[in-house]
């Protein structure tokens, strides 16, 4: 069983993630803890501090996150993405997409439904945060 | 129509297989039901009264022979022999096994079919005009843009675990025949004064506890930038559209709230952004899209003129078609809604009759519509007579459409883990009622709509007689609304007073119908007396 | 209270109800078991909640719950009419119900 994902070469950050508010305020931080009702652009005129953005997916029903994280991709940020909360194996290839790059789920996951579940699709529709190219383009070039 | 190339066939072929997984997974316990119903929903498998029932996604409402014939297949071998078109232009099939669920994908998929999203708080099946490419008053064929859109939308990473649901529309002409104005999102086809290609933008329109009518939101977007726009109308409701309470979290909510103008605001400043991601696809993509839906190889100087000796044919002809773009050819409708039948089903026998017939005499296409009637949409004059004798034939040539008869009607209580009241023996009772054709061709167009709970499967705001199931201390009751329209001029139907029985409400009904006959101008449809005079001398007349 | 449960007067009873997982099929548990007649269903007064955990828990039912129903001579009659579809089919097509030669099989629903 799997405790966390991480799609990454560099080294984790070890800073804990501070509240929005509380990043906001402190000129320090460089890790942030977003809630699914927070407003992610308001990180945007403080990315080049940020190491590590956690989204937390209290259930996960609540889709919210996955828009928080394309926006922060958008805006060009690189650092570390990282869904936490209620992440099951099957949100996992629409999570990557959108730009998350690390997972800290509460339930450890199977290492071969991982797998299983992030290799199955060879195509994608539509553009996303990710550099799969979406069908369309492989049609037109 | 569309064909799947190498992409398109490998997505859902590769969907029956994590399907697959998905239930194995569940059947094996290693999933409980609260972590599989959102799995299953997205591939259109509900738990409902019964068994499983299972919604297989009709893109647009567009069909082929071969498909028609592979939905028949599902009904008699998974199924207990018949299926039912929705008022999304879908079917469903009632008596589904979770152990078959994905052999029936699997084999839908060998026909270009799938259930993909056609449940779940994602965006849906996009739905579009049932005469798209053969009527006269279209600006364009919505079709293709209906399709890149199904493209757009199908596994949709940001856009998968919305607050509710998402229903889109697409129209390519004036007249309203998707009834757009009551979707999620409502697009219609048009030109600006520039003559360039475009769409009008309705959002936050709906059904359910709350109907609202969509405002318009933006008057004109390009072509280029409608999947751009689109993405800004999804994100902004992605985001803030209400998850605290089930009721009030569809986007109509979100618009009323805020304001259509506040709404319109946050989706430029969105828009402007998005619309530099490089996210819309080429021109040459919906070119090649656009390729499938050429007109079919039309003869030139077809006799235009019908012999209408024989008068029941006449009156079918009269009533169930439509005028087709091309000189010769005609649309015609199949009603689904036989006197005393159940309004949208079809056996599987009949399903294969109707592939039959869209081979042999409509260029091997079928449409559903939202009123759960079949079209075959570019039938030969010349053909029509022997048409409608195989139709009639096969119970399939009753002569209503848009008529009393004519009943938009939900599965109900007797199908549905929704319902509160039963929606399908009301129809049948209402007509028994008004069987006789001379009483119906009197009466003219009335749309009796009939949901069997608040969710308005049946539509009923938009019907100009509509029907609510309730549940009143425990027993079915029946409220009656007047004046709704799903088409151009949308408006939503007032409840009269208080709920009846089923004979009650029946018999409150007839009486609303005498009172249109009194009262009525020539010419004037129910609705159109409903609009002049008001909602009193109706309740008069009813409550006495 | 009076005299009975509901219409028919018999006594009123607590049944739990569920769905076949693999199946769908509308089943009742009938004590140690589960069928697919509502007539063999049993009244599991104040246990019901832990029968449904325990058995739902084993994948034998899915998504079970506890009804009222009315004790009578037939076995018991689910006290609301959606309960009453489900045990026996849907109204409008008698042919596909759970017994489509009992022509009184209507009456028990209505």
């Amino acid at each position: 069983m799997v405790e966390s994902l991480r799609f990454r070469d560099d080294t984790p950050p070890d800073e804990p993630a501070v509240t929005l508010d509380s990043f906001l305020d402190q000129s320090n931080a460089s890790a942030v803890r977003i809630e699914p009702g927070e407003d992610v652009r308001s990180l945007l005129p403080l990315i080049e501090r940020l190491r590590l953005v956690e989204v937390d997916f209290p259930t996960f029903r609540d889709g919210r996150g996955y828009s928080a994280a394309r926006i922060l991709r958008e805006a060009g940020y690189t650092g570390e993405l990282r869904a936490t909360g209620d992440v099951l194996v099957d949100q996992l290839p629409h999570m990557r997409r959108v730009g998350f790059d690390s997972f800290h789920p509460r339930t450890p996951l199977d290492g071969a439904a991982v797998e299983r579940a992030l290799g199955r699709y060879d195509y994608v529709y539509q553009a996303a945060a990710d550099s799969r190219p979406p069908v369309w383009k492989l049609r037109h070039g | 129509m569309y064909r799947y190339d190498e992409y398109d066939q490998q997505i859902v072929d590769t969907r029956v297989e994590e399907f697959r997984d998905q239930v194995n997974r569940r059947l094996a316990g290693e999933m409980t039901e609260d972590q599989f119903k959102p799995l299953r929903l997205m591939n259109g498998l509900y738990l409902q009264l019964h068994a499983y029932m299972l919604r297989v996604a009709v893109p647009y409402g567009v069909l082929s022979s071969r498909q028609m014939r592979m939905l028949a297949h599902v009904a008699r071998k998974y199924d207990k022999g018949y299926g039912h078109f929705t008022t999304r232009q879908n079917i469903q099939y009632n008596w589904i096994k979770l152990a078959d669920a994905p052999d029936i994908l699997a084999e839908l998929a060998t026909v270009q079919m799938h259930a993909i999203q056609t449940s779940g708080n994602c965006i849906r099946n996009i739905s579009s005009d049932q005469y798209a490419g053969a009527a006269a008053d279209e600006v364009g064929d919505p079709r293709p843009y209906a399709e890149l859109l199904r493209q757009w939308s199908t596994f949709h990473p940001e856009f998968t675990y919305l607050p509710r649901k998402f229903k889109i529309a697409v129209i390519g002409s004036e007249d309203d025949r998707a009834a757009i104005q009551l979707h999620d999102i409502g697009l219609q086809l048009r030109r600006n004064e520039e003559g360039t290609l475009g769409f009008r933008v309705y959002v936050g329109g709906g059904m359910g506890r709350t109907p609202m009518i969509a405002p318009v939101i933006r008057d004109f977007v390009p072509v280029e930038d409608y999947v751009s726009y689109l993405e800004a109308c999804l994100r902004v409701y992605n985001r803030y559209g209400r998850r605290d309470n089930i009721y009030k979290a569809r986007i109509k909510i979100l618009v009323h709230e805020i304001g259509a103008d506040e709404y319109r605001r946050q989706v430029e400043e969105e828009f402007l952004h998005v619309k530099q991601l490089g996210i819309d696809p080429p021109a040459a993509e919906l070119e090649r899209i656009a390729g499938f839906f050429a007109d079919p190889a039309f003869e030139d100087g077809l006799a235009d003129d019908v012999a209408l000796d024989d008068p029941e044919f006449a009156a079918w002809v009269d009533q169930n078609t439509h005028a087709h773009k091309k000189p010769g050819y005609i649309i015609v409708n199949i009603s689904l809604k036989p006197v005393d039948g159940i309004p949208g089903d079809a056996s599987a026998e009949q399903i294969d009759i109707v592939a039959d017939l869209a081979e042999r005499y409509s260029f091997d296409e079928v449409r559903v519509t939202h009123a759960q009637n079949l079209v075959l949409p570019h039938v030969k004059k010349a053909d029509l007579k022997t048409l409608w004798q195989q139709l009639k034939a096969a119970g399939l040539a009753s002569a209503n459409l848009d008529l009393v008869t004519d009943i938009i009607a939900c599965p109900g209580l007797d199908y549905c883990s929704l319902a509160n009241a039963r929606s399908i023996p009301l129809a049948q009772d209402i007509t028994r009622r008004f069987a006789d054709p001379a009483r119906q061709k009197d009466l003219g167009e009335l749309k009796i709509k009939i949901s069997g709970c608040i969710n308005a499967c049946g539509h009923h705001h938009a019907g100009h007689i509509g029907i609510l199931g309730v549940d009143r201390k425990g027993e079915e009751n029946y409220q009656l609304l007047l004046g709704g329209s799903g088409a151009e001029d949308a408006s939503l139907a007032k409840i009269i007073g208080p709920g009846f029985t089923e004979t009650g409400v029946v018999d409150a009904l007839e009486k609303a119908i005498e009172t249109y006959r009194t009262l009525r101008t020539p010419g004037e449809r129910f609705l159109d007396t409903y609009r002049r005079v008001g909602i009193q001398p109706f309740k008069e007349a009813v409550y006495g | 209270m009076g005299g009975g449960c509901g219409s028919f007067r018999g006594a009123c009873v607590k049944i739990l109800t569920g769905n076949d997982l693999k199946t769908g099929d509308v089943i009742w548990w009938t004590g140690n078991g589960w069928s697919r007649h509502v007539a063999e269903a049993v009244d599991v007064g104040e246990h019901g909640e832990a029968i449904a955990a325990a058995e739902e828990g084993a994948r034998r039912v899915n998504v079970p719950y506890v009804i009222s129903a009315e004790q009578g001579p037939d076995g018991p009659r689910p006290a609301h009419i959606k309960d009453r579809i489900r045990a026996l089919g849907p109204t409008v097509r008698p042919d596909l119900s759970i017994r489509p030669a009992d022509p009184n099989a209507g009456n028990w629903v209505i």
